[in-house]
């Protein structure tokens, strides 16, 4: 286990460097630069600017440089766009809040969304799993850029409870609708999951095996079936934890809370080469992770699987 | 002498409250009653990016720059240049040559003196190409004295032409006699800027805990993209007379939001979205306002080479320029009091009156038989139709636009325009490299006046996008420059280009803001719309 987990974190730094290089080139590679602007600059203060920014320099050149800057100084270097910040500064401002927001988030679409879908599941065919399977349609049909300004609507205007949008140091107030936004499309996906797989764990022949020795219902689901019914619904909520951190643009765009989606967008659109890179090797790095511990927690959910 | 001495204060301190209060009252109409809490919160669209004044690029921090900071010379709620740092200032004869006199109670917000050193500091620290502002160019545009040296690297910061013949005195030497020079010291670039803290923090010196600055106000806390709190300077010269206490500005991207958010009392101000302000003005007229702006919006035509054929052909432009309806684009897409545009320069600029154009006299019919004869007379017509792509940016409004410009062209002449829109600095890419046919175009100025517009169609202009060329044009911007009285020379390049129609004006924009009824000063005739929170005051409900 230990060498199998050490051996999948040596993998991880090819599979990284991969990732910084192609998306280097692939972010040189889009129509306009960070300093294309409506008046164009005249060309002595651009080449000013390139200088600063170190992008008069060949592009291996330039690569070299943020690498070697990375390595030795764990310094992503200076925002092209935010010219009192630099990257390190963006990040650590910004991904505290994305993290704590997304981790909400999972934890309710996963805690409802396996809830409602274990419910369905039990009462298969009653009104509990019409009003369950109904629930997790309508979640996954408001995806969070509908949710975002529905949620404003109702709780700031009409019902005049929550603060339309800040983050406020993470006060619960300023949390509520962020996370809701975030989790309902998720949370729907999760239910219907949970409910299809419980269905087919339930009629299995080790589950009959367990009804006929005489085992309480309670002691059938969660000492038997939850495992197995879990399964699949791991191997979904991997992606959803980063899905959720890099998904949140919306989230930040509606609610102004500060976090890295809505600065990982714009850098893009701003061609703020510095902070897309840096951002982009932050999800990277964290998909690598999340997939590594998606697969340690097949082996817990699965006795068959062993590393 | 004790007694005396008493006395004295007594006097004194009674007579400064005394004038205090009468000044403190006098940007306050009388009758008004004055809030309690004096906090004057606002939505800006994006994150600003930066807010250190000689780097600042976009409006959103510009906004944020001049209440933290001060310049030589203010705005009046019109757009009229008043005292800042600055009493005044002298030119010489020949306009080269400017003297300004700073007053001596000045202070930046860590109790230092400001003095005519921190002006010649940041001046140069704009030119530098160490500072790599992206408004070097704008030291340029001031033609101060070796600052196109400075920028291109062959001058040292040091030769800019601008000297502190004493603490209070400042000289600055020009390149040619600007006859809008005084106005360029209202802008961002070229406020004073305190070189012992930046030498000490360097890039975190716009940090709230390690700001010094001059303005009314100093930055109290920044949270990038939720918001930006800024406090009253107690060391501000004229703290007596400034009201609001407390400003903040609330990072709200998307409009709507921002309505609704505004609706629920969490804002004093926010911009109305395009075609919700006939709504709007009716269930709260006194909320809703629209007022003229200093930008254009047009479309260009690619006259290079690289353009189409039909579009050198002047009756073709023209053809189209007189069937777009005008109206119909101004009150039935935008919704938003903007004015029909018949020249590039907006009306409301200073000092800039509209010549008078034939087309602007027309009636639409007319224009439209005008337009119908014209594209015959050029050789298109039903068995020959005339089709082009029209680009913009990509956006609901300018999207609303182009529809609408397609469908009239298509009713009335039946020339096929086909739409694309493209990502923004994809848009810039092509446009600036005329990989187009028909691109949107618009422009906001940079100071007030006519130039600021007209300069775009210079043939040396880098923003002259479709390329039109016209000696008698560049010949008459070069005259304006140094002329005491350009209103003809203006009026005569918005003829020729009505005459040859290389861009088409649509609109011209309007500011179409909801402002709380509480919040008193807002300018709206400041067609710049350059605010002070200082100006501002809330009233009691």
């Amino acid at each position: 286990m230990v060498s199998y987990i050490i051996r999948r974190l040596l993998i991880a730094i090819p599979t990284i460097l991969i990732l910084i290089v192609a998306s280097f080139f692939l972010i040189q590679y889009a129509p306009g630069g960070p300093f294309t602007s409506e008046r164009p600059l005249p060309p002595a203060v651009l080449a000013n600017l390139e200088a600063r920014y170190g992008l008069d320099q060949p592009l291996w050149k330039q690569l070299w440089d943020y690498l070697t800057n990375i390595v030795l100084h764990f310094d992503f270097g200076p925002s092209f766009k935010f010219k009192d910040r630099d990257v390190n500064d963006i990040i650590a401002q910004g991904f505290p809040i994305s993290l704590t927001y997304g981790s909400l988030a999972f934890i309710a679409a996963t805690v409802v969304g396996v809830g409602l879908g274990v419910a369905a599941a039990i009462r298969h065919n009653s009104w509990i799993d019409y009003a369950a399977v109904s629930m997790g349609i309508g979640a996954q049909a408001l995806p969070n850029f509908i949710m975002g300004p529905i949620l404003i609507l109702v709780f700031t205007l009409w019902l005049g409870w929550l603060p339309g949008g800040g983050w406020n140091g993470g006060q619960w107030q300023y949390l509520i609708m962020p996370v809701i936004a975030l989790s309902t499309s998720y949370m729907g996906n999760i239910a219907r999951l949970t409910r299809s797989s419980m269905l087919e764990v339930l009629n299995s022949n080790f589950i009959r095996t367990a009804r006929a020795k005489g085992l309480p219902t309670r002691t059938v689901i969660w000492r038997h079936a939850m495992k197995p019914t879990l399964l699949p619904v791991v191997s979904y909520l991997g992606p959803v934890f980063v899905y959720v951190l890099t998904g949140s643009v919306f989230v930040d765009l509606y609610f102004s809370t500060g976090g890295l989606g809505a600065a990982y967008v714009g850098s893009a659109l701003t061609r703020d080469y510095a902070v897309l890179l840096g951002v982009t090797i932050l999800y990277g790095t964290l998909t690598v992770l999340v997939n590594l511990l998606t697969d340690l927690a097949y082996a817990w959910f699965d006795p068959k699987i062993r590393y | 002498m004790k007694h005396m001495s008493k006395l004295a204060l007594a006097t004194l301190l009674s007579s400064t409250m005394l004038t205090g209060v009468a000044i403190a009252e006098s940007h306050v109409p009388e009758g008004v009653t004055l809030a309690e809490d004096q906090t004057f919160t606002y939505r800006q669209l994006d994150e600003f990016s930066s807010l250190d004044p000689q780097i600042v690029e976009d409006v959103d921090g510009s906004d944020v720059v001049r209440d933290l900071f001060e310049g030589l010379m203010n705005q009046d709620a019109e757009g009229n240049l008043v005292p800042g740092v600055a009493t005044g200032y002298e030119a010489s004869e020949d306009k080269m040559t400017y003297t300004f006199t700073l007053r001596e109670d000045a202070k930046w917000s860590n109790g230092d003196p400001v003095t005519a050193g921190d002006f010649v500091y940041a001046w140069r620290r704009a030119a530098d190409p160490e500072t790599a502002s992206p408004y070097q160019w704008f030291m340029e545009l001031m033609s101060i004295e070796n600052a196109a040296e400075i920028v291109a690297g062959e001058a040292d910061p040091e030769t800019l032409g601008v000297t502190a013949v004493d603490d209070y005195t400042l000289v600055v030497k020009l390149t040619a006699p600007l006859p809008y020079f005084p106005q360029m010291t209202t802008h961002s670039t070229t406020f004073p800027s305190p070189q012992a803290v930046i030498e000490e923090f360097g890039a975190d010196w716009t940090k709230p805990e390690n700001m010094v600055s001059n303005g009314a106000y100093v930055l109290e806390e920044h949270l990038p993209g939720e918001r930006s709190v800024r406090v009253r300077n107690e060391m501000y010269w004229d703290n007596a007379n400034t009201i609001i206490d407390r400003v903040v500005a609330l990072v709200i991207n998307d409009e709507n939001v921002a309505l609704t958010r505004y609706l629920a009392d969490e804002l004093d101000r926010t911009d109305i979205p395009a075609g919700q302000y006939p709504r709007l003005s009716e269930e709260y007229p006194d909320e809703a306002v629209s007022f003229p702006r200093l930008c254009n919006y047009y479309y260009t035509f690619n006259v290079s080479d690289s353009g189409p054929e039909a579009f050198k052909d002047v009756n073709v432009r023209k053809a189209l320029a007189l069937a777009v309806d005008r109206d119909i684009i101004a009150e039935k897409v935008m919704q938003g009091g903007q004015p029909p545009a018949y020249t590039f320069t907006p009306a409301a600029v200073a000092g800039f009156e509209p010549p008078a154009l034939d087309w602007a006299g027309m009636d639409q019919a007319e224009r439209d038989q005008m337009a119908k004869d014209l594209l015959a007379e050029a050789g298109y017509g039903p068995d020959n139709p005339l089709s082009f792509e029209m680009v913009y940016n990509t956006s609901d409004a300018h999207e609303k636009v182009a529809v609408a410009l397609s469908q009239l062209w298509k009713q009335k002449l039946g020339v096929e325009a086909t739409l694309a829109n493209m990502e923004w600095k994809v848009f810039l890419e092509e446009r600036g490299n005329q990989n187009f046919e028909m691109a949107r175009g618009a422009w906001c100025g940079d100071y007030n006046e006519a130039s600021t517009f007209l300069d775009l169609l210079d043939s040396a202009s880098g923003y002259n996008d479709g390329k039109y060329s016209n000696e008698r044009v560049d010949e008459l911007l070069e005259q304006a420059k140094t002329s005491d009285d350009t209103g003809p020379l203006y009026a005569e390049v918005e003829q020729i280009l009505y005459d040859e129609m290389p861009v088409i004006p649509i609109y011209h924009y309007a500011g179409v803001y909801m402002l709380d009824g509480d919040l008193g000063g807002w300018p709206v005739d400041n067609v710049e719309q350059n605010w002070y929170s200082k100006d501002l005051y809330k009233i009691v409900e």
